[in-house]
């Protein structure tokens, strides 16, 4: 058994002559958060398909638990135990909290041929699960759309891990949210690091990722310009890296002489 | 500085905002989709009540009356409300209706089939057009709006043209001497609980004919398979694995995907529903009248979408009831049967089916925006 839960070993998808991933190369240990930094284009979405199992790499090898794995579609990935949060969560708002979160995967009860959805213990499940994390639904059956934006990311991280997940991969599972909102979810994913998963958050804000990961990886124009253990790594420096950082350094001096400009 | 960003922290927990907002059993019940439809038909029972109310339209001939033409409408609403549930429409169950008619007669009367086969024959035909439909919507990803819409301009002109070139009419008379002995037609043929209404007549309960047999002799086949419908497919949509699918598909098609629930095959099953209802719908009418008709069924895709709407199905998918497309069925039937028994002019009936869609699409959209809105 290797001491990382999850390799993804220079991993490297083509389309055509577009180079959308190079040599990518990511390890994760149980418990481990690694935040995977870039700016819009720098290959994250690429790289979440392939973790997800919906693109094949076309170099590189994925090792799960010591073993090295092929996923030939999402359910593969899956069944692995990688579980994908993507932005949109894969929630329907008009249906119930239960109805959500077990979609596609109803408890059953009853003799065969009758088997009906167990709402019952469906319901108490959910509550539950959610209860776990600090939310509390007073009625699981009240709809997915009247919960907050940070609920609803909370709901979807805690479908995944009742699932079965065992490495999480959330897509920008903070962009869409406030400060309040983003550091409950932050919070939560901390906490099911802690309950022995592996989390590679994928974000652009370096300020949610900073507080909360163990290591950073930084991925410009689908290479990575390599992984960080964050003793290693200052805030700032990751700031730079991505290529938002030099470029905002280079937009102060301008602004600066143009300031001066304007004031001589 | 820190004294205040410590309290701030320690409410991170959503519990503090979740107080805020008490949701009064009130709110749960408006939330349910049928709810308008109820309300509608206990309005629409009084007003007959009140206007109508000694002039025989509630004798039970009156009711079975009015209840037959809203069980026939209830049919095929019922499945229309499911697809609509699921997210899609079928614009082509009225020209169904006028297919499955013929697709009974002209094998039963032209070809010598005995009638159960061609009963079947019609009903393995819904499940080929459902089914069609769907795989064209699923496959291509056009609206089904458009694809039925295609359908019910094919279907009806099919039906027009194969019947006038088999049978160089448009209509196809001459069933009612095969129902007698056959062994399918008697399910959508025969009156039930006859014995109630000889006892009720015997008892002088309820009125007679000259020959001292009642008026209403038994609950007519439409009530019947309305009423098992009605039940099946609410136990489908609130009890089974699949009736959460159909939630879900017609809620977000690609987030349903992501979690493992089969659209496609869900969505097919909804359309071949669709057909399948617009069968009955077609062989309890066919077997009534003893002729199929190749009009029959004209715009009732419309009606049924109405009385679906107004039991509380959103057009965009993913919320509403069968139960509440069945209030929406009887109250569209008891007013179009009930105006006969008042002073109103019956051309007002539309104008009143109208008017009901309207306010029900409204008060549903109002009620959308309650259950999706965030805090």
């Amino acid at each position: 058994m290797s001491e990382y839960l999850v390799q993804f070993n220079n991993i490297s998808k083509f389309f055509g002559k577009v180079i959308a991933l190079k040599d990518v190369t990511m390890k994760l240990k149980k418990g481990e958060i690694m935040c995977l930094l870039g700016d819009n284009g720098a290959g994250k979405s690429t790289l979440i398909k392939t973790l997800a199992g919906v693109h094949k790499p076309d170099e590189g090898e994925i090792i799960v638990e010591g073993k090295k794995t092929v996923f030939d579609s999402p359910k593969d990935a899956l069944d692995m135990g990688i579980a994908t949060v993507y932005q949109d969560l894969a929630l329907v708002s008009l249906m119930s909290v239960t109805r959500n979160f077990f979609m596609g995967r109803e408890p059953m009860k009853g003799p065969p041929f009758l088997k009906t959805f167990d709402i019952e213990k469906a319901n108490k499940i959910a509550a539950e699960r959610m209860g776990q994390i600090g939310i509390d639904v007073r009625d699981p059956s009240q709809a997915v759309g009247t919960m907050s934006g940070g609920e609803r990311q909370c709901l979807a991280i805690s479908r995944a891990i009742y699932f079965g997940a065992k490495v999480l991969v959330l897509d920008e599972p903070t962009s869409a949210l406030g400060v309040h909102q983003a550091s409950v979810v932050l919070k939560y994913i901390v906490k099911a690091a802690s309950q022995g998963l592996a989390v590679i958050l994928i974000t652009h804000n370096v300020h949610h990722a900073y507080p909360v990961g163990n290591s950073f990886t930084v991925l410009n124009r689908g290479k990575s310009l390599g992984t960080y253990e964050k003793k290693n790594i200052s805030r700032e420096k990751l700031l730079s890296m991505m290529a938002g950082g030099e470029e905002l350094n280079k937009l102060e001096v301008e602004l600066e002489e143009m300031n001066r400009a304007s004031n001589n | 500085m820190s004294a205040k960003s410590k309290s701030i922290e320690e409410k991170t927990d959503f519990n503090q905002d979740e107080r805020l907002k008490k949701v009064s059993k009130l709110r749960l019940l408006l939330n349910r989709p049928e709810l308008g439809a109820l309300g509608g038909a206990i309005l629409v029972f009084i007003f007959f009540g009140i206007v109508a109310g000694d002039t025989g339209m509630f004798s039970a001939y009156g009711v079975l009356n009015f209840l037959d033409v809203s069980a026939n409408l209830g049919i095929i609403a019922i499945a229309a409300a499911m697809l609509m549930i699921g997210g899609e429409f079928d614009l082509s169950i009225g020209s169904m209706i006028g297919f499955a008619g013929i697709c009974i007669a002209i094998p039963a009367i032209y070809w010598g089939w005995p009638l159960w086969m061609s009963i079947i024959f019609a009903f393995s035909m819904a499940v080929l057009v459902g089914y069609f439909n769907g795989i064209l919507v699923v496959r291509t990803g056009l609206p089904s709006f458009i694809v039925t819409l295609a359908m019910l301009f094919i279907l009806r002109g099919a039906t027009l043209a194969i019947t006038r070139l088999i049978t160089g009419r448009t209509q196809v008379p001459g069933l009612r001497v095969l129902i007698e002995n056959d062994p399918i037609a008697w399910i959508f043929a025969t009156d039930s609980f006859k014995w109630i209404f000889t006892w009720l007549g015997s008892m002088n309960l309820i009125a007679l004919r000259t020959d001292g047999t009642p008026l209403a002799t038994g609950i007519p086949p439409s009530v019947i398979w309305f009423i098992a419908l009605a039940i099946i497919t609410t136990w489908i949509l609130m009890k089974t694995r699949y009736g959460n699918w159909i939630f879900a598909s017609g809620g977000d098609k690609n987030g349903a995907n992501n979690v493992g629930v089969p659209v496609g095959r869900v969505k097919i099953s909804l359309f071949i529903g669709t057909a399948v209802a617009a069968t009955i719908f077609a062989t309890i009418q066919v077997l009534d009248a003893g002729s199929a008709d190749t009009m029959r069924g004209t715009l009732k895709e419309l009606e049924a979408i109405a009385a679906a709407v107004v039991g509380g199905c959103l057009l965009t998918g993913g919320y509403g009831s069968a139960i509440g497309a069945a209030f929406g069925a009887l109250i569209f039937g008891t007013v179009s049967m009930g105006i006969f028994y008042t002073d109103v002019d019956t051309d007002w009936f539309k104008v009143f089916l109208g008017a009901m869609m309207l306010i029900a699409v409204i008060f549903n959209n109002y009620i959308r925006r309650k259950v999706t809105e965030s805090k």
